[in-house]
Formats: structure tokens, C-alpha cells, sequence
């Protein structure tokens, strides 16, 4: 078995550089000091990291994605929390079918959703592809800001929330006094999950763009279609280490158990 | 319970779906089946008939297939070895696993451009060791859109086996050890048997994310198409939503057929009933 272990952690290993060996090839060579993205550089500069503040495209879509993200995220939680609330609180009719029915949205391929949304939303609808793209981030964050409150909300004792209605708090006082401060790691690592969810979608907001409207991925996709320079490799290490300080902070709010449940 | 609380709760979210996405979705299926104001087939006769179609169609499903096939390879001994080993590394494997997962996709394809690129790293290395003469054409190949998409889906199959792996009885490999079944038995009889209707689970979300991804295909790819950027292709740049519906509406059958067929399978080979 040992001699089984020792080929087993080499193939482990293996695996892993090949994960993480491409993230590790673009940081290095975003610090070319040259036009062209070369491994190795050729030397080290943050000429690059200087040009993502001077190019004003990146600068404005960074600022929309926060935006869409943000707003999109605060509307997911407001139809999100209450579903949650219910679905996993109260036994009902028709309850598997409405569990389904909200978790739905990353059964449909994003790419056909963002299609959908543009052909009805914008034009049939005509309404401003600002507010559609919203809405579609809105969409795709609502599966997961439901998936991982109600399962916060599976280890959350609901015997404690009748106690205290039955001293005769009421419904509302009750959620916010007593369920809320109890699931409120799970709501902010919610907040955080869906927000990387929608600040990296493609498939639905390159569908969703125009006049002096685009989030930074769709920028991303854009500039390296036409242009080969290591700004790309810049942008691409601060969002790393961006989503590294989400990471870490979700870590801290309910471990990584999350992830590895379907 | 009070019935006007419970729709109070549930309303809000069900009409903004209903508006925002049922209804879109289902208004486009609608509009596969309608032509100059009859009902018709000809939308789908149409797609079916066209070879250009059918070979893009035909190597979605192979990029897909061979995706999947390779993420099991490289994902199930991987998500085995973290499961098995200690606390502290499985902590920080997990970590290392979740990372790219959480890292957009526009940042993983690129990776895979700065190293595949005719210029890339894999051909400058190849060249430089005498191994090749001509640099190897990979980028804009379906084996670059495939490389990429493993990359992009392997973390995921790895977190999903590992959350079969934890709650797996070891019990029941030591019981089987100790009544003299090798190590390799064990894993044959009883481990693998009760990982895989998580591989199925594991394997249905590499597939439909591979059939369906677009940021991928779309910077590796080049001009090979998947259905993904056709579906794009047809409703940005040629403006034909009619085609670009009947795409959607195909995207659509094929994900909710394959996840069902294989969701079915899954619970079936489930031990546990």
C-alpha cells in the first residue's frame, strides 16, 4: 500500500500543477517590462499594472461589474432570504416542485438564458440593458444566496423560533431577532459566493451590452480577441487575489463543507 | 401555518422568475415553431439537414465526452488521495482545488492561450529541445478547447467525489481487510461501487457545463465553432434569431436529457437506495 501511496500523491501533484500552473504562468509574466507577454519575462515592471488605471474601458467596467454584482446581490436577497425561509422551514404542497423551480436557474445554460433575456427583456420588453443586465446577474445569484442559506438554515433549530413565538413574539420580530443573528454567517458567505458568481459571468452579459455599458469579463474577452499585451496578465493577477481575500474570508464564515455538497 | 404568510414569502421570488426567465424561455420555444404566422418544423428540418450544423453539433458532444472522460481520469485518484490523507493537507488541497473554481473563466482560458499559443510556452520549450521542428498548431483546435475546459471543470469533479469520498464508512474497508481482501479488493468491491453514483453527478456537471460553456470555446476555439458561440455567432454578429432560438431550444433538450437519463442512473446504482 505504501508503494500505491507514494504513486498516488505523485499523480495528486501532478493534477494540482496542472491546475494551478497556468494561474501561476499569466502572474509571472504580467510583470513583462516589453509589448509582448513572454515566458519568462524579460525583466520585471509593473508597466502594465500602471496601464489597467490609465485604460479608462477598464476602470469604468470594473466599476460596473461591483455595481451589477452589488444591487443584483442586495435584489437576490430580498426575494432569496424570504424562499429560503419558507422552503426550508415549513412542509407544504407543491414544495419540492417551487425548490426545483428556484434552484432552476443553473440548469438553464447561461449562454441561452442571456440570450433569452436580450430577445424578450430588451427588446420585447424594451427595457434599458443596464436593467437587464441586472436582472439577469439577479437570476443567476438567486440559486446559490437560496442554496446556501437554506443550508444554514438546516442546522438552525426552528424549536428556538417557536419557543419564543410562543412568549408571544411575533413572526417578524422572531426572524429578526432570533433566526437571523444565527444564519448570518451563512447569509454573508452567501453574499460573497454569489457575488464571485456574478462579477465573473460571461454568458449572460455578453449578451447585454452597449453603449457605455460592459462589465469587465466581457472587457477582458474583448481586448484579448484583439490585442496580445500582458495588461490581460494584470488584470487577471489582482482578480486573483481578489477572489483569494473572498476565499479566505468564506473560509472563515462556514469552512469549505459548502462546496463539496451537492 | 398561515397560508397568505407562506405566499407572502414565496410570491415575490416566483413572479420575478416567471417574468425573468420562464417566460423569455418559454416565448423562445415558442417562436422555434412559428414562421410567417404557421406552425412549422422547418426551423429544426432546417438545422438538421445542414452539415455545417451537424459537424459543430457533433464536435461539441465529442469535446464534451472527451472532457468528461479526462476529468474522471485526472479527478477520481486525485479526490481519493484527498480524502485519504491528513486534516491539515486535505484543508489546504481543498483550498488549492476551490481557488481556480472560484477564479473566472476569462483569467483560466487565457492561462491556456499564453501556453498553447503558436508562440506559447509548450511550443517554445518544444522547439528549444530539438523534440519538434515546426511549432505544433494546438490553439484553435478542438484539443486547445478541450485542455481548457478540463481545466476549467476538473476542480469541480474533484469537490464533488471528495464530498462522496468524506462520508464513505471506511469501517467497511478495514471489516473487508480483516477478512483478508487485498487493498486493491477493497477499492474494486467497496469503494468504488459507493463512489459512483457521485461520479455520475460528478460527470452530468462536466458535461453540460462542457456542452454549454462559451468563454472557453470562445477564446480557444478560434473559428471552430461549438454550439455554444454558434448560438452567439447567430444572434450577435448575424442577427438571425430565429436560428439563434432553434439553437437555444436544442442547448435546452440536450442538457435537461442528459441530466435526467443520467440522474436516473445515478439514483439507481445508488446503494443506498
Amino acid at each position: 500500500m505504501k508503494e500505491g501511496n507514494r504513486a498516488l500523491s505523485l499523480y495528486t501533484l501532478l493534477v494540482f500543477i496542472f491546475l494551478l500552473g497556468p494561474l501561476a504562468i499569466i502572474s509571472v509574466t504580467s510583470f513583462e517590462p516589453g509589448t509582448i507577454l513572454k515566458f519568462p519575462p524579460e525583466g520585471f515592471s509593473l508597466r502594465w499594472y500602471k496601464n489597467i488605471f490609465e485604460v479608462s474601458m477598464f476602470m469604468e467596467t470594473f466599476k460596473t461589474s461591483v455595481i451589477v454584482s452589488m444591487l443584483g446581490n442586495l435584489l437576490a436577497l430580498l426575494l432569496g432570504v424570504p424562499a429560503a425561509y419558507a422552503l426550508s422551514r415549513f412542509r407544504f404542497r407543491g414544495r419540492d416542485t417551487l425548490n426545483a423551480l428556484f434552484l432552476s436557474p443553473v440548469l438553464i445554460p447561461g449562454i441561452v438564458l442571456g440570450f433569452t433575456l436580450l430577445r424578450y427583456l430588451i427588446v420585447v420588453y424594451g427595457l434599458p440593458i443596464y436593467a437587464g443586465l441586472l436582472i439577469g446577474h439577479t437570476v443567476i445569484m438567486l440559486p446559490f444566496i437560496i442554496r446556501v442559506i437554506a443550508s444554514s438554515l438546516a442546522n438552525f433549530d426552528f424549536a428556538v423560533e417557536e419557543a419564543a413565538q410562543s412568549l408571544g413574539a411575533g413572526r417578524l420580530y422572531t426572524f429578526y431577532k432570533i433566526v437571523l443573528p444565527n444564519i448570518r454567517s451563512g447569509i454573508m458567505a452567501a453574499i460573497l459566493i454569489a457575488f464571485l458568481e456574478s462579477f465573473n459571468n460571461v454568458d449572460i452579459s455578453v449578451f447585454m451590452t452597449g453603449p457605455g455599458v460592459s462589465t469587465l469579463p466581457i472587457q477582458m474577452l474583448t481586448y484579448v480577441q484583439n490585442y496580445f499585451d500582458p495588461t490581460i496578465a494584470a488584470i487577471s493577477v489582482i482578480l486573483m487575489v481578489l477572489t483569494a481575500a473572498l476565499m479566505f474570508i468564506i473560509e472563515r464564515l462556514m469552512g469549505f463543507a459548502y462546496f463539496t455538497k451537492r | 401555518m398561515n397560508k397568505r404568510f407562506l405566499y407572502l414569502l414565496l410570491l415575490p421570488g416566483i413572479l420575478f422568475l416567471a417574468a425573468f426567465m420562464l417566460i423569455p424561455i418559454m416565448l423562445t420555444i415558442a417562436s422555434t415553431f412559428v414562421q410567417d404566422g404557421q406552425l412549422t418544423l422547418e426551423g429544426y428540418l432546417h438545422f438538421f439537414r445542414d452539415g455545417y450544423f451537424n459537424r459543430i453539433l457533433f464536435t461539441t458532444l465529442r469535446v464534451s465526452v472527451v472532457t468528461t472522460l479526462v476529468c474522471i481520469l485526472l479527478g477520481y485518484p486525485t479526490a481519493y488521495y484527498i480524502s485519504r490523507t491528513s486534516a491539515r493537507k486535505k484543508s489546504i488541497l481543498l483550498a488549492l482545488a476551490i481557488f481556480p473554481l472560484l477564479t473566472s473563466p476569462v483569467v483560466r482560458s487565457f492561462s491556456w492561450m499564453i501556453i498553447l499559443g503558436k508562440k506559447g510556452l509548450l511550443n517554445t520549450f518544444l522547439l528549444s529541445t530539438g523534440l519538434i521542428h515546426d511549432p505544433l498548431e494546438i490553439m484553435y483546435t478542438p484539443v486547445a478547447m478541450m485542455v481548457g475546459l478540463v481545466h476549467l471543470f476538473l476542480p469541480l469533479i474533484i469537490i464533488t467525489l471528495l464530498g462522496v469520498m468524506e462520508n464513505l464508512d471506511y469501517e467497511l474497508v478495514l471489516a473487508a481487510r480483516s477478512l483478508g481482501a487485498s487493498s486493491f479488493t477493497a477499492f474494486r468491491k467497496i469503494i468504488f461501487p459507493l463512489t459512483v453514483p457521485g461520479l455520475i453527478i460528478g460527470s452530468i456537471l462536466v458535461f453540460v457545463g462542457s456542452l454549454t460553456a462559451y468563454t472557453t470555446p470562445a477564446l480557444l476555439g478560434g473559428k471552430e465553432r461549438v454550439i455554444s458561440t454558434f448560438l452567439y455567432q447567430n444572434a450577435m454578429t448575424l442577427n438571425d434569431w430565429q436560428a439563434a432560438s432553434v439553437i437555444a431550444v436544442i442547448m435546452i433538450v440536450i442538457t435537461f436529457v442528459v441530466v435526467g437519463l443520467m440522474n436516473k442512473w445515478a439514483n439507481r446504482l445508488n446503494p443506498k437506495g
